[in-house]
């Protein structure tokens, strides 16, 4: 006998994919036991792949695709929430299929719960303020700011929703520049854009101009 | 190569520390649990574990005791803090569960409880078959030992972590496995 031999039993028989389906089957499992704290998935929307978080409590994360933000946001989940964080299409499926009717113009408002532990400080206030901003009207940082109490902190809010973990739903993208200019987005200004064309705002002055 | 996953070295804040005082940095630093989302550690380690265990327990009950693996894993994993060596504490979570299942097999075993799936994939289907039926006879912790050595290629003293023993018992099961593994496939 090699010892050869043994690493071929090891690998014989589909290992890689055979692997991967028995790490398919935890996420149920877990959750059977109590221990799926996370449960994390993707989907597809017309502003690209989307990842979201969903806990106990609700959804805690919204990332986009080719985000560097959504390791920084899974490592602030670990540390913050809990690392028993595992990737569950069936417990994401709620929220999911939420977006996808809001995406396709079917929903205006998000009514299942949000988990807001990745949100701390001033945060807090700003995005409780940006949540109130409905569908298809927008709002200034200069407007957040004087809501909180803090008329001259527009720049403290800009950072606030720069580190917003639930774009979309805390509709972030609906806060532009006092002169109508968009100024800026965590995802980037073309989903800002394409945000608020989905949801047929009317901009003050033209849209993504100066 | 392996992927190695660590969290911060244990280490005693400075004011426990034992003999010379030394430069302590100005800031303490609080040590928190670090370890990475599971998913991840799962990843890492998936191929890792499910190939110690494919030999370890046989293909019939590899599926079964890695997700056992894993989900014990998951239970503890919150508690996980510094010093500790992931890939190397779920390869010891693994290798007691390999150990549990022959133990809890053997209680109410048929000797033909585990027959080898004949698998078309292998290039000698015939030889492996043999060398399945030499591994299964083989005493638990030989069985073990043995993976992590020829399987894994853990050196004697990793071997002895993983297995809780000292090194010799870990070069001794590891040798006395072979052994009977070379004189039953001769």
């Amino acid at each position: 006998m090699k010892t050869n031999d043994l690493k071929r039993l090891a690998r014989r028989g589909g290992f890689e994919e055979r692997s991967r389906a028995a790490a398919a089957g935890l996420p149920d499992l877990a959750a059977a036991d109590g221990l799926l704290d996370v449960a994390v998935g993707t989907m597809s929307s017309p502003v690209g792949e989307l990842f979201v978080a969903v806990t106990g409590r609700g959804l805690a994360a919204i990332a986009f695709e080719g985000d560097r933000y959504r390791d920084l946001v899974l490592g602030r989940i670990a540390q913050l929430i809990s690392p028993r964080i595992l990737p569950s299409p069936r417990a994401t499926d709620a929220w999911r299929r939420e977006l996808d009717e809001y995406f396709a113009a079917e929903r205006t408002r998000f009514e299942l719960p949000v988990d807001r532990r990745l949100i701390h400080g001033i945060a807090s206030d700003v995005l409780k303020q940006t949540s109130k901003i409905p569908f298809g009207e927008v709002s200034t940082y200069g407007a957040i700011a004087k809501k909180i109490g803090h008329p001259s902190a527009a720049r403290a809010v800009g950072r606030a929703l720069g580190a917003n973990p639930i774009p979309i739903v805390i509709p972030c993208h609906r806060v532009i520049g006092a002169s109508g200019a968009l100024t800026g987005y965590a995802g980037g200004l073309d989903r800002k854009v394409r945000l608020l064309e989905l949801e047929g705002s009317v901009l003050p002055g033209s849209l993504g101009g100066a | 190569m392996e992927p190695t996953l660590r969290a911060f070295p244990a280490q005693a804040p400075p004011c426990l520390r034992r003999g010379r005082p030394r430069a302590a940095p100005a800031i303490a630093v609080v040590v928190t649990s670090t370890v990475p989302p599971f998913q991840d550690f799962l990843e890492a380690n998936r191929a890792t574990v499910y190939r110690f265990l494919m030999v370890a327990v046989g293909p019939n009950d590899v599926d079964d005791c890695f997700q056992d693996t894993f989900l014990s894993a998951l239970r503890a994993y919150p508690r996980v803090t510094g010093g500790e060596h992931l890939d190397r504490w779920i390869l010891r979570i693994a290798s007691r569960k390999a150990i549990d299942h022959h133990r809890a097999g053997a209680r109410h075993a048929l000797p033909t409880a585990d027959p080898p799936e004949r698998a078309a994939t292998s290039e000698d289907p015939t030889r492996d078959d043999d060398l399945w039926d030499a591994v299964r006879v083989l005493p638990p912790r030989q069985r073990v030992a043995v993976v992590h050595r020829h399987v894994l290629d853990r050196p004697y003293a990793e071997i002895a972590d993983l297995m809780g023993t000292s090194e010799e018992t870990a070069r001794a099961n590891v040798h006395q496995g072979t052994k009977k593994l070379r004189e039953m496939m001769r």
